[in-house]
C-alpha cells in the first residue's frame, strides 16, 4: 500500500504543470487530501491488527482463574486403558513429523481450559505451578509449534502431575475431548506421583489410551520401553535451595538416610547397618520436637540432633534412597543436587530417564534383598570412582533434574532421538560431564587398524617455482616402493608448471593441480586425487631422505595410522621467564611435533585441517604464509590425543626452519614467530594439546651388529 | 471543464476511499498475512498470577510419599513372587539368585542323552559353554541351567524340530519350573504367522532368542541374541572386511538391498517396498519373486523384470561396495543379512519395526546402525545422504569393532549372553554402558577386578586420566642355591637405581623356602618376597601386592640396566595397553608344514616381547587369571616356556596391536646352556635372552638337546594357542623404539640416556 501512493505522488509533477496555475492550488489540496485519506485509511487498516495483537498481549496478562471453562457431560466417552503393548511402531503416528532437515519434532500445546463436570464442580486443580513452568519451558523451546496441524506430539494442558490431585474418571473424559485425541495417538502426559493408596500403581491410573507417559516411578511392569519416558520425581527443593557444587572427595559420613517416611522393615535394617558400622552411618528421621513455623521438611533429626535438610545430603558420601508407597521419590534430585551418590534400593524400578542415562556411572543399584550387604558392597567402590561418581550425580542434576525445563526437554529430546534416530544425541553427550568432555579424547580413528601396505601412500609436494629441486624430489621420491601417486601442488598464480614432457618419467601417476591462490593451507586439501589413506607431505628441497627411510616411514605409519609421523622433530617447551611457550628446535632428547615437510598421515586430518580447525588458525596460517605444520600438530594431537612418532635418526636438513638464510636475524625472528604461533595456538585450543615423548622409531635391526645387507631399511641414518 | 474535472477528482477520492474502506478486509488479510511472520508465535501464557499457583504437591506430601507402612517390603517381594510370573516375569521374580551365591556364577549343561542329538549350531553353543571359565559339571554349584534338548529351531516344519519337549523337560529334576534356565532360540513359529511360540512352556526360563519382537520380550530377563547361520566359526572368526578408514568414507554405492520380495504374508508390506528406492546409480534396491514352491502364483507384473535385473548384481559385491545396507525384516524380525553387513563394514540401516536389537541391554546401536522405521522406508535414502561423513567414518569402525567383540564366532555370541546375565546377579559390579560400547569390549573388561575406567589400561585417553608414574619390578626367582645369584643381586640393584620403581617383588618359584630377609639386598624400595605355587602361570597370577598400574616383569638372570629401564617405563606411559619390553620373538606362517612357526632369530620383525624383561599393565595378570579358560593355563603349566607366549597373544587379542621393542644396550648373552632349574624340570623358565642370529644351531653342544627341545616346545604351544583362539592373534611390528638421540652424532653429554649406547 505503501509503495502505490508514493507511485502515483511520483506521477504528480509531470500532471500538474499542464494544468494553470490558478488551478494548481486546488488540485494540490485535492491531491492532499487524497494523500492524507491515503494515509489515515492505511493506519486505520493497521491499527486494528496491532490493537489485537496487543489485545492478545492483554490476553497473555491473565490470570489461570480466566481460562475458558469446559463442562464434561458425565456421558462423555472415556479413553481406553493404557495399552501395555504400545510401542513407536505400533502406537505412535509417524508421519506427522516427517522428515525435516532438523530432525526436530513439532510439538503443539493445547490451549488452558478449566474442566467442570455436571454441576460445575472442577475436575483437577487448573493447572500447577510446575506444570506450568514445564508448559513455558517447551513453548520457549525448539520444538514447539503453535500450529496444531504441523505438530508432531501433542501435550495437553490439563495437568495430570499428581494422581492425587485429580478425579480419574473425569480427568480421563477431559483428555478424550480434546480436538485432536484420536485414542491418544501422538499425546504425551506428564505424570510424577502415580497411583494412589492402598495399592499404589506405578503408572497413572488415568485412562490414557494410545498416549506417551512421562512418568515418575515406574516399574518394569509398567513401562514401556520404548514408548514411555521414565522422568524425576521434582523436588521443589531444587529451586529453593541452593546447595554449591562441593569438590568430590571423603565426606564426614559414609552412608545417610535421609527419608522420613519409611518403612519399618527398611528402618530396622538400616538401624543394623547403623549399630554395625557406627558413626559413619546416620539414619535421619522426621524431628517430633519442633518449635512452631519451622518448616517439618527442611529439618532432620537424629536422637536429640537436629540436621538442616537438604544440606546434610552435602555431609555424606553415600545416600540411600529407598522407595516409598511410589518408586520415584523426591529425594533421589535432592541427593543428586548434594552430589550424594545415591545408593537406590528399589526393586524393579525404572531409573529416571534410564534410556539414554548410564545410571552405574552415577549411583549404586541394590537389590532389597541385599540390603544387609550395604555397607561392604559400599566400600567395596575404589575411592578414585566414588569421586567420579559423586561428580556426575551432580552433573545429572544440573542437566536433568534441577528444574522443571530440564526435565521436559530431556523428555522431548528422548522422543525426538527415537523418531530421527540417525540425528540422535550420543551416549557421551548425554552422560559426560562437562569437565569430561573437555579433558576427554574421542579418537576419530579409533578402530586399531594397521592398513595394507599395498595401498600406498600418496606423495603430496607443494611447490611455487623451484623446479629444479622439485624434480629432483620427484625423481627420489618415485623410488620407494610403496609410492602409488605423486601430486604436485602448483602454488604460482605467476607461472605455468613445466610442459609435461619436462616432468621426470616416473612408475605411477603423477598429477599436477594447480591452486587459485597461493596459500599454505592448500597442502593440506583434502584434494578427491589422493586416493589412498596415507599421505607424504613432502616439501619440493626435501632431497636428502632416502628411499630406505621413506618407505620404512611408511611402514611405521601403518603401525600408527591415527598419527604424524614424520622425520625432523621439534619440541615445545614452557618458558618460565617469560611465562609463554616457547618453540625449540636444537637437538633435544624429546619431540612433540613433527615438521611437515617430511612427514606421513592420515587424508582424514586433511578433511580436519581445511573444514574443522578450530577458530582462526587457517586464516591466521595464510596470512602469516607460516605455521601450518605446528597447527597440524596441534590439530591431529587435539582430536587423538597421541604423541607424534619421529622416525629415523636426525639428518642434516636444509634446515626448513630458515628457508630464506640470509643471516642469524632472520632465522631468529623465524623462530620468534613459530614460538609465537604456540603461543596463538594454545590459546585458541584452550589447551596445550601436544604430547611430549622421548622415543623415536628405527627398524628393529638399526646399529646392531648384524650384516648390513639382510636388514630390511640398511639405507638408514646416513648424513 | 473546471467543474467536470472537480467532479472526476471527487469521484476519484470517493472511490479510493471506498475502496480501502470496504476492499480494505481483504487488504487487511494480506497486511495480516505478511505480518504474521514477523509476529511472534502464540505461545504458552505468561500467567499473571503464575507465581501463586500451587506446587503440584505439597513438600511434605512429597517427603511423605503417601503411606508405605501399608504393605510390607517382605510381604510385597513374596506377592511378586507369586503375580509376576511367566510372561512377565523379571530377574527379581523368576531368578534365583541365591543359588549363584556360594559358587558364584557356575554355569551347568544337562548331559547330552545319545539318542537325542543336536544340530550343529547347538552343538557349538553348548561346547562354547562348556569351554568357558563358568562351566561347571557339578549341578549343585550351578547358578545357571542349560538344557541339553535343542530348542533352537522350534519351526514345527523344520527337520531339526524336537516334539515333547514338555514331558521332556518335565522329566528332569533339575528343571524346577524352568528358574534359573537359560534357553536358546532361533527361529520360533512358522508359516504363516511366525509368531514367538516356542511350542513348549519355558516357565520362568530365560529365553535368549533371535528375531524377538520388544512385546513379548521381558526387558531386564531375556536376551536378544543375533541369527547366526551354520556355519558360523566356533571360535575366532573372520575378522571385519573394513581394512582401512578410506576418506571421504563413501564407497561405490550408497544404499544396497538384494533379497527376496515376498508378495504376500507377513513381512510382505516391507519388501514388497523395496524396489521403489533403487535408482540404478547409488541405491541399488534388487528384489526377487523366485522363492517357495509356489511363487508363480502370486507373481505380478514386475517379478520378469525384477527377477533379471536381481541376476546382474553379485550379493558379496554389494556388500563390499556400499556405504549402507538395508536390513529389512524378513518372514521373521532378524535375518542373517543383518550380522553380514556388520561384518562387511556396511553400516546396517534397520527396517524391522519393533525387533528387539541383539544385546541391546548392552549395545548402544545407535552408534553403529541406522535404525529406521518401514513406514518412511521412502525417507531413507534421504536420511542416510544427509549423514556427515565423519559420523560415517565412526559408524564403520564400530561396526567392525562390535562384530569382532561380540559376533564373529559363536563363543562370543554365547560368552556375551553369560556376561549379560553374570552382570545382572550384582548390579554394582557390572559392566557401564560405556564399557560394552567402546573397545575392547565388555568380555575383555572384569568388573570384578575394577569398575573404574582409570584402573584399566584401555581408556586413559576418553577418561582424561593417565597411568600412575611408577612401577612394580616383579621378578621370578628359580635359584636353587642357598644364596642368591649373582644376576638377582645385580638386577635388584639396577631396577631399584630407576626414579619410576615403587617397590620390588620377588617371586619364589623354588621348592627350598626363600633366603632369609637379611640375606636379600638393601634397597631404596620396598622389597617383598611372595612364595608362588610353583606354577608357571604363577607369574601372571594377580597378586594383591601390585599395586601400580605399571608391572616389570623380570627373569632372575635377566640383565638391565637403569637407563633402559627408566627409558622402557617411559615409552611404556605413552603406549599403557601394549607390552613394552627388551628381547624379542616373532611367528611366521609356514606354509610347508601349513603351522605356525616361531622364530628366536634375529628378524627385521616381531611379535612377542619376552616377559623376562617387559613392562605391561598389571590388569593384564587379572586377565590371564580370570579370563582365560582353565584348560588353557592347564596346557601352559604342562608345556613349559609357554606362559610368556600366552600373554603375548593374549595382549594382541585384546588390543588387536603388536608389543613394543625398546633400545637394549647390549645382547642378552646366551643363559640357556647355565639355566637353572629348581627342582623339577616343569618349572622352568624361558631363555630370558635373545638367542644369537643363528640359534638355535649354533647353541654349544651339551645344551643343544634341551635348547631344540625348548624351541619345538614354543612352536608347539604357538600353534596350540592359535587353535584354542581360532586364529593367530599375534601382530608383527618392524620398529623398534629408541631414544630421540640414539647413536646421533652429537655430544654425549646433550643424551638423556647415553649409557644406553655403550657397546
Amino acid at each position: 500500500i505503501m509503495c502505490a501512493s508514493a507511485k502515483y505522488n511520483t506521477r504528480g509533477p509531470a500532471l500538474i504543470p499542464r494544468m494553470k496555475t490558478k488551478h494548481r492550488i486546488y488540485y494540490i489540496t485535492l491531491f492532499s487530501i487524497v494523500l492524507l485519506g491515503l494515509i489515515a485509511t492505511g493506519m486505520f487498516q493497521f491499527w486494528p491488527h496491532s490493537i489485537e495483537s496487543s489485545n492478545d498481549w492483554t490476553v497473555e496478562k491473565r490470570s489461570v482463574h480466566d481460562v475458558p471453562v469446559v463442562k464434561i457431560p458425565a456421558d462423555s466417552p472415556i479413553p481406553e486403558r493404557g495399552d501395555l503393548s504400545c510401542r513407536m511402531h505400533t502406537c505412535f503416528d509417524v508421519y506427522r513429523c516427517g522428515f525435516n532437515p532438523k530432525n526436530k519434532i513439532k510439538v503443539y500445546i493445547y490451549s488452558l481450559k478449566k474442566y467442570v463436570d455436571e454441576y460445575g464442580t472442577s475436575v483437577s486443580n487448573t493447572i500447577s505451578r510446575e506444570y506450568n513452568e514445564l508448559l513455558t519451558a517447551i513453548s520457549d523451546s525448539e520444538f514447539y509449534t503453535d500450529d496444531v496441524n504441523r505438530a508432531c506430539l501433542f501435550v495437553p494442558s490439563i495437568d495430570v502431575l499428581n494422581q492425587n490431585a485429580l478425579r480419574i474418571k473425569e480427568t480421563a473424559q477431559a483428555l478424550a475431548q480434546l480436538s485432536r485425541w484420536d485414542r491418544g495417538t501422538n499425546h504425551l502426559l506428564f505424570n510424577m506421583l502415580p497411583g494412589g493408596p492402598p495399592d499404589y500403581n506405578t503408572a497413572l491410573d488415568v485412562p490414557r489410551d494410545r498416549a506417551l507417559l512421562a512418568g515418575g516411578g515406574f516399574s518394569t511392569w509398567t513401562y514401556r520401553q520404548g514408548y514411555d519416558v521414565s522422568i524425576p520425581v521434582y523436588s521443589p527443593l531444587s529451586g529453593e535451595v541452593d546447595l554449591p557444587e562441593r569438590g568430590p572427595g571423603p565426606r564426614r559420613y559414609f552412608i545417610l538416610s535421609s527419608q522420613m517416611a519409611l518403612h519399618p522393615e527398611y528402618r530396622l535394617e538400616l538401624e543394623a547397618l547403623q549399630a554395625e558400622n557406627g558413626e559413619s552411618v546416620l539414619i535421619l528421621d522426621k524431628c517430633t520436637n519442633l518449635s512452631d513455623g519451622v518448616p517439618a521438611v527442611r529439618k532432620r533429626c537424629y536422637k536429640n540432633q537436629v540436621f538442616d535438610y537438604p544440606q546434610v545430603l552435602q555431609e555424606s558420601t553415600f545416600c540411600v534412597v529407598l522407595r516409598g508407597a511410589r518408586l520415584g521419590q523426591a529425594v533421589l534430585s535432592d541427593v543428586l543436587q548434594a552430589g550424594c551418590v545415591p545408593v537406590i534400593i528399589a526393586d524393579s524400578y525404572i531409573l529416571p530417564f534410564s534410556e539414554v542415562l548410564d545410571w552405574k556411572r552415577a549411583s549404586v543399584v541394590i537389590p532389597e534383598e541385599k540390603m544387609p550387604e550395604m555397607y561392604s558392597i559400599l566400600q567395596s567402590i575404589p575411592q578414585r570412582q566414588i569421586e567420579e561418581m559423586q561428580r556426575q550425580a551432580r552433573w545429572f542434576w544440573e542437566a536433568y533434574f534441577r528444574s522443571m525445563k530440564a526435565i521436559a526437554l530431556a523428555t522431548l529430546q528422548i522422543i525426538n532421538d527415537r523418531i530421527y534416530p540417525y540425528a540422535a544425541i550420543s551416549y557421551e553427550e548425554w552422560n559426560d560431564p562437562p569437565a569430561v568432555k573437555w579433558s576427554s579424547v574421542s579418537n576419530p580413528l579409533f578402530l586399531p587398524l594397521i592398513p595394507p601396505q599395498s595401498q600406498g601412500f600418496t606423495a603430496i609436494v607443494l611447490t611455487y617455482d623451484r623446479v629444479e629441486s622439485l624434480f629432483r624430489v620427484i625423481t627420489e621420491v618415485s623410488k620407494v616402493p610403496s609410492l602409488s601417486k605423486l601430486l604436485v601442488v602448483w602454488n604460482n598464480q605467476n607461472k605455468n608448471p613445466p610442459e609435461d614432457s619436462l616432468w621426470p618419467k616416473i612408475r605411477v601417476p603423477l598429477k599436477v593441480v594447480r591452486t587459485a591462490e597461493n596459500k599454505l593451507s592448500n597442502r593440506f586439501f583434502p584434494y578427491d586425487e589422493i586416493e589412498t589413506e596415507a599421505v607424504l607431505a613432502i616439501d619440493d628441497d626435501i632431497i636428502m631422505l632416502t628411499s630406505d627411510e621413506l618407505q620404512f616411514g611408511y611402514e611405521v605409519w601403518r603401525e600408527f595410522p591415527d598419527r604424524l609421523v614424520g622425520y625432523p622433530g621439534r619440541l615445545h617447551l614452557w618458558d618460565h621467564e617469560m611465562n609463554k611457550w616457547k618453540y625449540e628446535s636444537e637437538w633435544t632428547n624429546e619431540v612433540s611435533m613433527v615438521l611437515t615437510g617430511a612427514a606421513f598421515y592420515h587424508k582424514y586430518f586433511n578433511y580436519l585441517y581445511t573444514y574443522k580447525m578450530p577458530g582462526d588458525i587457517k586464516n591466521w596460517v595464510d596470512a602469516h604464509m607460516n605455521c601450518e605444520d605446528i597447527a597440524m600438530n596441534f590439530l591431529v594431537a587435539n582430536v587423538t590425543g597421541k604423541s607424534v612418532i619421529k622416525v629415523t635418526p636426525r639428518k642434516k636438513f636444509k634446515c626448513p626452519e630458515c628457508t630464506a638464510i640470509d643471516g642469524l636475524s632472520l632465522d631468529q625472528t623465524h623462530m620468534v614467530e613459530r614460538s609465537e604461533c604456540i603461543n596463538k595456538f594454545a590459546s585458541v585450543f584452550g589447551t596445550m594439546p601436544l604430547k611430549v615423548v622421548e622415543h623415536r622409531a628405527d627398524p628393529v635391526l638399526y646399529k646392531d651388529d648384524f650384516p648390513e645387507k639382510l636388514k630390511s631399511f640398511p639405507n638408514i641414518g646416513s648424513l | 471543464m473546471q467543474t467536470r474535472k472537480k467532479y472526476i477528482f471527487l469521484t476519484f477520492l470517493a472511490s479510493w476511499l471506498l475502496l480501502f474502506f470496504f476492499g480494505g478486509d481483504q487488504l487487511r488479510h494480506f497486511a495480516f498475512f505478511s505480518g504474521r511472520k514477523a509476529k511472534a508465535r502464540r505461545s504458552w501464557p505468561h500467567w499473571t498470577d503464575r507465581s501463586l499457583l500451587k506446587n503440584f504437591a505439597d513438600p511434605e506430601e512429597l517427603q511423605r510419599d503417601g503411606d508405605p507402612s501399608l504393605l510390607s517390603p517382605r510381604e510385597r517381594r513374596a506377592a511378586w513372587l507369586s503375580s509376576y510370573k511367566s510372561s512377565r516375569c523379571r530377574m527379581e521374580t523368576c531368578f534365583d539368585f541365591s543359588r549363584c551365591e556360594k559358587h558364584g556364577f557356575k554355569v551347568f549343561t544337562y548331559p547330552q542323552e545319545r539318542d537325542q542329538p543336536v544340530s550343529e549350531s547347538y552343538g557349538k553353543i553348548l561346547s562354547s559353554i562348556e569351554r568357558s571359565r563358568y562351566h561347571t559339571a557339578n549341578p549343585e554349584e550351578a547358578c545357571l541351567f542349560i538344557l541339553s534338548i535343542d530348542t533352537l529351531d522350534r519351526d514345527h516344519l523344520s527337520a531339526q524340530y524336537v516334539r515333547d519337549v514338555d514331558e521332556k523337560i518335565r522329566g528332569f529334576p533339575l528343571w524346577n519350573g524352568g528358574r534359573n534356565h537359560l534357553i536358546f532360540n532361533l527361529y520360533s513359529g512358522t508359516w504363516p504367522r511366525y509368531t514367538g511360540d516356542l511350542g513348549f512352556d519355558i516357565g520362568q526360563a530365560i529365553l535368549a532368542k533371535a528375531s524377538f519382537d520388544t512385546e513379548s520380550f521381558r526387558p531386564g530377563f531375556d536376551i536378544s541374541i543375533p541369527l547366526f547361520s551354520k556355519e558360523h566359526p566356533q571360535r575366532g572368526g573372520e575378522r571385519g572386511w573394513l581394512y582401512q578408514d578410506s576418506v571421504p568414507p563413501k564407497k561405490k554405492y550408497l544404499l544396497v538391498f538384494k533379497g527376496k520380495r515376498y508378495l504376500t504374508g507377513i513381512g510382505s508390506g516391507t519388501r514388497n517396498a523395496l524396489h521403489h528406492i533403487h535408482n540404478g546409480k547409488d541405491i541399488i534396491s534388487l528384489t526377487t519373486c523366485k522363492h517357495g514352491k509356489d511363487w508363480e502364483k502370486h507373481k505380478d507384473t514386475r517379478c520378469d523384470k525384477d527377477n533379471v535385473d536381481y541376476e546382474k548384481f553379485d550379493y558379496q559385491e554389494l556388500l563390499h561396495n556400499s556405504t549402507f545396507c538395508i536390513v529389512p525384516r524378513g518372514r521373521r524380525l532378524g535375518s542373517f543379512r543383518f550380522l553380514e553387513a556388520l561384518q562387511a563394514a556396511c553400516i546396517p540401516v534397520l527396517l524391522s519395526d519393533g525387533w528387539e536389537l541383539p544385546f541391546a541391554e548392552a549395545i548402544d546401536w545407535g552408534k553403529a546402525a541406522v535404525v529406521g522405521s518401514e513406514r518412511l522406508l521412502l525417507q531413507i535414502p534421504s536420511a542416510v545422504r544427509c549423514i556427515h561423513p565423519e559420523r560415517v567414518l565412526a559408524f564403520q569402525q564400530q561396526t567392525q569393532f562390535l562384530w569382532d567383540a561380540y559376533f564373529s564366532s559363536v563363543d562370543k555370541i554365547v560368552h556375551t549372553t553369560l556376561e549379560i546375565i553374570k552382570d545382572r546377579l550384582s548390579p554394582h559390579r557390572s559392566r557401564s554402558r560405556f564399557l560394552w560400547n567402546a573397545l575392547p569390549g565388555g568380555l575383555l573388561v572384569l568388573p570384578d577386578f575394577s569398575t573404574h575406567l582409570g584402573d584399566f589400561p584401555f581408556y586413559y585417553l576418553q577418561h582424561g586420566s593417565s597411568p600412575s608414574k611408577k612401577f612394580t619390578a616383579f621378578i621370578r626367582a628359580v635359584s636353587q642355591a642357598e644364596s642368591l645369584s649373582q644376576s638377582i643381586l645385580r638386577l635388584i640393584q639396577a631396577v631399584s637405581g630407576s626414579q619410576y620403581c615403587a617397590q620390588i617383588l620377588g617371586l619364589w618359584s623354588c621348592e627350598k623356602p626363600p633366603p632369609p630377609s637379611g640375606k636379600w639386598p638393601q634397597t631404596s624400595v620396598p622389597l617383598t618376597i611372595i612364595q608362588g605355587r610353583r606354577k608357571l602361570s604363577d607369574r601372571f597370577f594377580p597378586f594383591e601386592a601390585i599395586q601400580t598400574d605399571a608391572v616389570l616383569s623380570l627373569d632372575e638372570h635377566t640383565s638391565l640396566s637403569t637407563s633402559e629401564v627408566d627409558f622402557a617405563f617411559v615409552v611404556w606411559l605413552s603406549f599403557p595397553e601394549r607390552i613394552v619390553g627388551f628381547p624379542t620373538q616373532s611367528h611366521f606362517w609356514d606354509a610347508e608344514q601349513g603351522r605356525w612357526g616361531y622364530t628366536s632369530k634375529w628378524t627385521n620383525e616381531l611379535s612377542i616381547v619376552l616377559t623376562a624383561a617387559a613392562f605391561y599393565h598389571r590388569y593384564y595378570h587379572s586377565l590371564f587369571t580370570e579370563y582365560l579358560p582353565a584348560g588353557l593355563r592347564e596346557l601352559v603349566d604342562g608345556l613349559a616356556a609357554c606362559e610368556d607366549i600366552l600373554m603375548n597373544v593374549l595382549v594382541a587379542a585384546v588390543t588387536k596391536l603388536p608389543p613394543i621393542k625398546v633400545t637394549q644396550r647390549k645382547q642378552h648373552k646366551e643363559v640357556v646352556a647355565q639355566q637353572v632349574e629348581c627342582g623339577d624340570g616343569a618349572a622352568g623358565s624361558p631363555p630370558p635372552g635373545q638367542r644369537s642370529p643363528s640359534a638355535p644351531h649354533s647353541a654349544p653342544a651339551k645344551a643343544k638337546g634341551a635348547d631344540s627341545r625348548r624351541f619345538s616346545q614354543r612352536q608347539d604351544c604357538l600353534n596350540q594357542l592359535a587353535d584354542w583362539f581360532g586364529y593367530m592373534p599375534l601382530v608383527s611390528s618392524q620398529l623398534r623404539l629408541d631414544p630421540v638421540l640414539f647413536k646421533d652424532q652429537v655430544s654425549v653429554l646433550r643424551k638423556k640416556y647415553p649409557r644406553l649406547e655403550k657397546p
